[in-house]
């Protein structure tokens, strides 16, 4: 008001906002006059604790390993896990599978039937146990490491983890052609 | 597939580098403009006002030549002019609060340290992974905080000093707490973990169990015998699988996973 009245616009202005034409205006008295469009609730404080459970319950999950970035790490990690399943399955069916049918599962009757492959396929198939039992063998000892403290470093963690993968690539061609 | 360690990463460095004078501005006559390089940043958005609808990437397209180097200011634009919905922490935008770690191209890291890849390849921009969200990028870390405060962050020790002052130590035992004192508990090592993500109700975290092992290499804590008491058990260290995600998100440079492979040593020696 005191700019106003110091600059001379006190009069003018009051006569612009109660003109008749502006007054007859209904969008302008909407907006003047109508109530605020957004209504509060007042709440006690103990009310909180209430509307952040339910919020709670609601919240989703965020993404994880469909959206994180394959590194050597934790994908060498879910590696050693699923060869050392794979290769323990195979060491227990077997072992159980000789319990209930010594007949068929001995050591003479497994070379018998190897015997009866052709080459490819048994090529294929060591390559198809070195690859897993390579790499497991040597992630093992990468892993025996850590636990004595050596090669805590990142930058040791990558070289062993691609030392592991070269190693197990040649295991992988050398270990069928014994 | 990006197998190469954080050493030879271009892009999310803390390296830093000065800001962008914003001379042109000042000048009377203006400096030719910049081209436009458009680039197209996906940002996960998810509302609790309407918390039926599913989790969605949003895409925003902005100009790289008229937004900052980093991945924050990029955020801070499109907040600022395309979309003032979305919503993100941030707060000191130089590596030190830990308020806007976030998944940025699948890593977690601090959105402030982290350039803008200046390659036309869209950016995703993702919550820190398997954590509830509050709304679109921000987490609740109340767990976290929780799991922080129960391996008692403080100083314990009844033997108040004999000059009455502080607790002395020699330069070596100083030494130990190198390396562990500089986490600012961004909380991108815990959430990195795959056995943090199946585990996180009873695994403490790479993040908490590095400050374990802070409290317990300190030469002035006497209570290291009952710190290390608490985690003697199948769930709080013990489901750590040396998986090494923690060391090589962190933004700070630091090495969690060395922190708890000491802690297993110090326990097994017990």
């Amino acid at each position: 008001m005191m700019s106003t009245r110091a600059l001379g616009l006190g009069s003018p202005l009051r006569k612009t906002l109660f003109s008749p034409s502006l007054a007859r205006n209904p969008s302008l008295i909407r907006t003047t006059f109508a109530k605020r469009a957004v209504q509060t609730e007042s709440l006690p404080p103990s009310a909180a604790v209430d509307i952040l459970n339910k919020q709670r319950l609601l919240r989703p999950s965020s993404p994880h390993f469909t959206i994180y970035q394959p590194q050597i790490t934790w994908i060498a990690s879910i590696a050693n896990r699923v060869t050392g399943g794979a290769l323990s399955a195979l060491l227990y069916g077997f072992s159980l599978a000789y319990l209930f049918a010594p007949g068929t599962f001995d050591s003479v009757h497994v070379v018998e039937f190897v015997g009866t492959l052709p080459d490819t396929v048994k090529y294929a198939g060591k390559a198809l146990l070195a690859a897993p039992f390579a790499f497991h063998g040597l992630n093992g000892i990468r892993h025996l490491s850590w636990d004595m403290g050596k090669f805590m470093s990142m930058k040791s963690v990558y070289l062993t983890g691609y030392a592991v993968l070269g190693g197990t690539a040649i295991s992988t061609v050398a270990l069928p052609f014994l | 597939m990006s197998f190469l360690p954080r050493l030879a990463r271009p892009l999310c460095s803390s390296a830093a580098r000065p800001f962008s004078s914003s001379a042109a501005r000042a000048l009377a006559t203006p400096v030719a403009q910049k081209p436009v390089l458009n680039k197209e940043f996906k940002i996960y958005r998810w509302n609790p006002d309407e918390p039926a609808k599913k989790p969605t990437l949003q895409s925003y397209t902005i100009d790289l030549n008229q937004t900052g180097p980093m991945i924050l200011d990029a955020l801070i634009k499109i907040k600022n002019e395309v979309d003032p919905t979305l919503t993100f922490r941030r707060s000191c935008r130089e590596g030190i609060c830990g308020s806007c770690a976030m998944n940025i191209d699948g890593q977690n890291t601090l959105a402030c340290l982290c350039r803008i890849d200046r390659t036309p390849k869209d950016t995703k921009i993702y919550p820190l992974p398997h954590m509830y969200v509050v709304k679109d990028l921000v987490p609740d870390l109340t767990l976290f905080y929780k799991q922080y405060k129960s391996i008692k962050p403080y100083l314990q020790n009844p033997n108040p000093p004999e000059d009455g002052k502080e607790f002395l130590q020699s330069p070596e035992d100083r030494k130990k707490l190198d390396g562990m004192y500089e986490c600012i508990l961004c909380a991108c090592c815990s959430t990195s973990c795959p056995s943090y993500w199946w585990n996180q109700d009873e695994y403490l975290g790479p993040a908490t169990l590095m400050q374990a092992y802070r409290w317990i290499a300190d030469s002035r804590d006497t209570h290291t015998a009952e710190r290390k008491e608490v985690l003697q058990n199948e769930m709080s260290l013990y489901r750590c699988h040396t998986i090494f995600n923690c060391s090589r998100t962190c933004p700070k440079g630091l090495n969690p996973a060395q922190a708890i492979a000491k802690i297993k040593m110090e326990l097994a020696a017990d």
